[in-house]
């Protein structure tokens, strides 16, 4: 049985614990507002990209000089798995969530004969990875020293990406993250970005005859790398707000989890309390019996 | 004048959104301006600037590269990065240029071409920018 002064410290250690996860719940809560907002200025840009990119690509995509990065290099032999996920923990199952779908699906794929290989962007994705997948990491990313994720940082993953395609490393690649749907709700994500998936329009718009200055080729040449770096970007900045909301959920789990913790510490401690009075009191009157 | 409806779109935000009279655009085979009701056009931008002239105000945008879109909706470029003049940091600028300067020693073939035409918009920019800067 635990002293009373025990009881004492252990409370205090769970409230002292509780005002910890209750400011992280705080921060994160502001960080969360920021990265939101960050997401959403970015979407425009990303949704015009893919529009005109559409537009452009459903003309070229069947004539045999396509480029590479749409039409593919024809063969689906080695599959690229580009996981993004967060440099720190203390939010939930949000990297697990993600890393659990990359690994699935790699899984899939071995079982069909394919060869996998990983790039991580984040730290908690690499250390997981790496316990199951440790030769087949190629590449891996830290963004943790990066404050503010800027379109720079996407575009460097991009470029290193495209080194590796460019190589023939791989011939096709699929990026993994968590999509913010809410802050209870993120969604992980496998998006295939090499070759690119060209969404199908509704036919009912017809299609503007758009003249192109330079040709067609040269414009969507420089246009699918670019796509690739945006599409990263906003997969780095959906992830962001994900995982703010992902701690600040988990944190509040946990800060209501030290409140019950402390009622319960407490009832225990005083009713060891009263128990010892009452012993006290009962000791005392039959010692004055006796007398 | 009709004015038309243009959206200026940069990775990180919505820079410039709203109507306007008349842009000009520095394209990669020209520069051109776009007035309401121009032709569908889809074009590649170079690092250069950007006037948007909007009810008798002109305001100047300078943007690295990008493309723009013209249809019956209206203009809109996405720019690789899209500064406005009053923000654009001069020093920051100029020691971009001499950096690039310093890295055309280590590149060669196609890449020192298209290296030293980069270059070049940027002077061309940093030049605009000293000569109008008193006006």
């Amino acid at each position: 049985m635990a002293s009373l002064k025990d009881m004492r410290v252990r409370i205090a250690s769970t409230k002292a614990t509780q005002k910890i996860t209750k400011a992280m719940q705080m921060v994160a809560a502001s960080k969360l507002r920021r990265a939101q907002t960050a997401a959403e200025a970015a979407r425009p840009y990303a949704e015009k990209m893919g529009a005109v990119i559409s537009n452009i690509a459903s003309a070229a995509a069947g004539s045999p000089g396509a480029p590479v990065l749409l039409a593919g290099t024809g063969k689906d032999r080695v599959h690229l798995l580009l996981v993004c996920t967060g440099e720190r923990g203390l939010c939930g199952a949000f990297n697990s969530a993600i890393v659990r779908l990359a690994r699935e699906r790699a899984l899939a794929l071995v079982n069909q004969g394919k060869e996998v290989k990983f790039f991580c962007v984040g730290r908690k994705g690499y250390e997981q990875l790496r316990r199951t997948f440790d030769k087949q990491i190629i590449e891996h990313v830290d963004l943790r020293s990066v404050r503010q994720l800027g379109f720079v940082n996407a575009e460097g993953i991009a470029k290193k990406v495209l080194a590796r395609f460019a190589a023939g490393e791989f011939d096709v690649c699929t990026l993994f993250y968590s999509q913010f749907k809410s802050v209870i709700a993120q969604i992980p994500t496998a998006q295939q970005i090499i070759p690119l998936v060209v969404e199908e329009k509704a036919s009912s718009a017809p299609a503007t005859f758009y003249e192109y200055e330079p040709e067609e080729d040269e414009i969507l040449g420089r246009l699918l790398p670019r796509n690739l770096a945006v599409q990263i970007f906003r997969a780095l900045l959906e992830n962001n707000a994900s995982f703010y909301g992902a701690q600040m959920s988990a944190m509040d789990n946990a800060t209501r989890n030290a409140g019950e913790m402390i009622r319960k510490q407490t009832l225990v401690y005083n009713r060891t309390r009263q128990a010892q009075i009452t012993k006290e009191l009962i000791e005392i009157i039959s010692g004055a019996e006796a007398v | 004048m009709a004015s038309f409806h243009f959206d200026l779109v940069s990775p990180e935000k919505l820079a410039f959104s709203g109507e306007v009279d008349q842009v000009d655009i520095p394209g990669v085979e020209g520069d051109f301006g776009v007035l309401a009701g121009h032709a569908p056009v889809v074009a590649a931008i170079r690092p250069g600037i950007m006037v948007v002239t909007q009810g008798g105000t002109h305001q100047k945008i300078i943007v690295l590269g990008g493309l723009a879109e013209v249809n019956e909706k209206g203009l809109t470029v996405l720019a690789d990065v899209a500064t406005s003049l009053e923000e654009l940091d001069r020093q920051a600028f100029a020691d971009r240029i001499a950096g690039m300067e310093a890295k055309l020693a280590e590149k060669e073939g196609s890449e020192l071409d298209r290296a030293i035409e980069r270059l070049d918009h940027f002077k061309s920019i940093q030049h605009e920018l000293n000569t109008t800067a008193m006006h």
